[in-house]
């Protein structure tokens, strides 16, 4: 089956009310007591089989955790987080010593990834997407993995590239997100659990796309996703990553570092659609989703670009950035962030321009509805070096409702008088004429938000890549229900 | 088809439809003239069930329904259209797309499946191209940069492929050019059947020349005034409004 099939059928199963993937799975977990502590990370690294210079690395982290300040949180309202009353680590059982095949994992989970639309067995595989599924603390099984090793590439559990590629692991991690850049890097490098790996050597085009299917299972449980892609000279590499959790009443902690690295020519499109728990109507439960996302374009005219549907989440907090170090880089953000009943989102991009002839493009679009908060945070930094740099930025708020709010928070900060920097961006309330248009052709009110809403996303969600485009049409159009009535 | 009795309309405090009866038999074309502002518009938006509209007094009657009680949706998937007199720009949205939407939404609403990519696409391209509408056109976004005249072109596009009971044209005329004018007309006269009715809003009897109406009605001031058969609207394009309301 197609992979748009599949996607299709996937999301036609989802029903139409509330959370679809809140549904959880029954398995035995390995987790140690709750806490953040040395013991702890020391524990996670064990667990692990990690080399030694690996548990060093992050019980560094860990000190220099301890004495970072914790951010301030711009437009957000969060709540004290009590780092000793989460578990940091959390497997099934069944996952302890890894799995050699598919036929050795607990079937629960892998019925988990087929209810979620994510088959990991051979034979129903996602045509032209390669997955490493990732279930709280540890990656499951990794799809297509003969195929693209064949070409060279790389494509692992980073708690894999630990072992089996540690001088690239050594030379990459922390190198474009230091250790010591904010309160949650430094949490993340101390005690991060899974995510993925890629390499892609010098003049390898990858054929497929690259994807990491995330999923929080556990209760109480933070997720530390720590991913590192590194595209060597004339490379080129998709990469999507999906996220689901259980629905809970509880808060959950996902904090990850994304780390992307393009050399010479390189180019590296990361995609992310964020579907996390967001909690219920009354602002109950969800996920806090505290990512940092960082992307070196270290090579002369190399481009990264990141595209992003956020729906999910009670908060969110992810500020994708691209550092235009080679000359000619180029950087991309592309961004849609929804936020209904309580949820809030505060995301945008960082661009610094460093290099000559540095180029980047921001188009983000923000909905808001019910009693959402959301906030376009952007920043772009020319440097004095960075002759010719340009950029464009476009920010378009979507107010559906009068109790939602928007708000826009550009920085621009240019030392580069050969620069030009242009930025547009406009507020507008949800057209009810356009509505009654839709609905007195017979879309209910629902479809017609869904419908108007995903004609404002537009320019956003072309750049995702097609198998997703639509399962991601859907969602932004799922998570809007009940937004009009 | 539908029963309009003693209809009493007011937007923000001021009445504007005060007191207006009107049956329309299925199989019937009514037309309906008035000066500006007589509220013309104000019925068909009342008619589609769009909200801030108050009804003070009155009934109405579809199908054997209470129309008031329905929903802008339902009315519209029980058959009722309405071809815009400034039809909406939908960015983002190409008009494909739209198009498969609406009819896939009532074919929902009926309980049937939806229709088949391939027999969509035939459909659309013979309606398409009996209104001599481009397939580039299709590709655009709805009504995005359209001109007046391919915007009402448009409406009578998704009227075609909707095949409503009841249709109500307000001004579809304006701001076509004399081709298009008789195409549109005949892409009317097309649909037209026994068990179908159509409520033609115009300032000019031209267009009753090519789509002849059973009924004529005038409205001012929120009241049908006069009615009669086609020659009505003749006598109209001589006299004016001031002189046909004065001898009602
Ligand atoms: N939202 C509103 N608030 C106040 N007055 C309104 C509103 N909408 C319509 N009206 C008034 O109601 C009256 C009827 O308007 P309507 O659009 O129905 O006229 P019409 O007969 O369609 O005119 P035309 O031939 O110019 O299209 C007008 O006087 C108009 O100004
Ligand atoms: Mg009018």
């Amino acid at each position: 089956m197609a992979a748009t099939e599949q996607t299709i059928k996937q999301v036609n199963t989802l029903g139409n009310s509330d959370y679809k993937y809140g549904f959880s799975t029954d398995v035995d977990e390995i987790r140690p007591p709750k806490g953040l502590n040395e013991e702890i990370i020391k524990f996670i690294s064990a667990q692990k089989d990690e080399p030694e210079w690996m548990l060093e690395w992050r019980l560094n982290a860990f000190k220099v955790f301890n004495k970072l300040p914790k951010p301030q949180w711009a437009k957000l309202n969060i709540p004290e987080i009590d780092y000793q009353d989460c578990y940091y680590y959390s497997i099934p059982k069944s996952l302890k010593d890894k799995p050699k095949s598919l036929d050795e994992i607990d079937p629960e989970i892998l019925k988990t990834y087929e209810k979620l639309g994510i088959p990991l067995k051979e034979q129903k595989m996602l045509s032209g997407i390669a997955v490493d599924a990732v279930f709280d603390s540890v990656s499951v099984a990794t799809t297509y993995k003969k195929q693209l090793s064949d070409l060279g590439i790389v494509f692992c559990s980073i708690s894999e590239a630990v072992k089996t590629h540690p001088e690239l692991v050594k030379k990459y991690l922390g190198s474009v997100i230091p250790v010591s850049d904010h309160s949650f890097a430094a949490l993340n490098s101390a005690v991060f659990t899974d995510g993925s790996f890629i390499y892609i050597p010098e003049g390898v085009k990858c054929p497929v796309e690259l994807s990491t299917y995330f999923r929080i299972n556990a209760m109480n449980t933070g997720q530390f996703e720590r991913t590192l892609i590194i595209a060597d000279k004339d490379s080129y590499v998709s990469y999507l990553e999906g996220c689901t959790a259980p629905m809970r009443d509880e808060n959950q902690l996902h904090a990850a570092n994304v780390e992307l690295v393009a050399l010479d020519n390189a180019e590296i499109k990361y995609s992310t659609v964020q579907n996390w728990y967001p909690g219920d109507k009354e602002g109950k439960g969800g996920i806090y989703n505290f990512v940092t996302k960082r992307g070196a374009c270290r090579g002369k005219n190399s481009k990264i670009s990141w595209t992003q549907v956020e729906t999910g989440s009670a908060i969110t907090w992810k500020y994708p950035s691209c550092i235009l170090q080679g000359d000619n880089s180029k950087g991309e953000f592309y961004s849609v962030a929804i936020t209904n009943n309580m949820q809030q989102a505060d995301t945008g991009t960082k661009m610094i321009h460093i290099g000559k002839n540095t180029s980047s493009k921001i188009i983000s679009k923000g909905i808001s509805a019910g009693k959402a908060n959301n906030t376009y945070r952007g920043l772009v930094n020319i440097l004095s070096k960075a002759k010719n740099a340009r950029n464009f930025t476009q920010c378009d708020s979507l107010l559906i409702g009068n109790q939602c709010g928007a708000h826009t928070v550009p920085y621009i900060e240019s030392s580069n008088s050969d620069s030009m920097v242009e930025h547009e961006a406009t507020t507008s309330k949800i057209n009810e004429d356009q509505l009654f248009y839709c609905q007195q052709r017979g879309l209910n009110s629902e479809d017609a938000v869904g419908l108007i809403v995903n004609g404002f996303c537009k320019e956003v969600l072309q750049h995702l890549p097609m198998e997703f485009a639509v399962e991601a049409q859907k969602l932004v159009a799922i998570s809007l229900e009940g937004s009009v009535g | 088809m539908l029963e309009i009795k003693n209809l009493h309309v007011s937007i923000e405090e001021k009445k504007i439809i005060k007191g207006l009866d009107l049956s329309i038999n299925k199989g019937e074309v009514h037309a309906l003239m008035g000066p500006n502002g007589s509220g013309k518009s104000t019925l068909s938006y009342v008619l589609s069930g769009k909200d801030k509209y108050e009804i003070n007094d009155g009934t109405i009657d579809y199908n054997g329904k209470n129309l008031l009680e329905l929903d802008v949706d339902e009315r519209a998937n029980e058959g009722l259209f309405l071809a815009f007199q400034y039809p909406m720009e939908i960015p983002g949205v190409q008009t494909s797309f739209f198009l498969k939407t609406a009819i896939n939404s009532k074919r929902k609403y009926l309980g049937q499946s939806e229709m088949d990519a391939l027999e969509f696409a035939k459909l659309m391209k013979s309606k398409a191209e009996e209104l001599n509408i481009s397939t580039e056109m299709l590709k655009r976004d709805l009504n995005v940069n359209y001109s007046g005249g391919e915007k009402k072109k448009q409406e009578i596009l998704q009227m075609s492929m909707l095949s409503p009971k009841m249709a109500i044209l307000d001004e579809t005329d304006s701001g076509l050019d004399i081709d298009a004018l008789r195409i549109v007309s005949e892409g009317v006269n097309k649909l037209r059947n026994s068990d179908n009715s159509f409520l033609v809003i115009t300032h000019y009897q031209r267009l009753l020349n090519y789509i002849k109406p059973d009924f004529v009605h005038i409205i001012a001031d929120g009241k049908i005034v006069k009615s009669g058969d086609y020659s009505l609207a003749l006598e109209l394009e001589e006299k004016g409004y001031e002189e046909i309301s004065q001898t009602a």
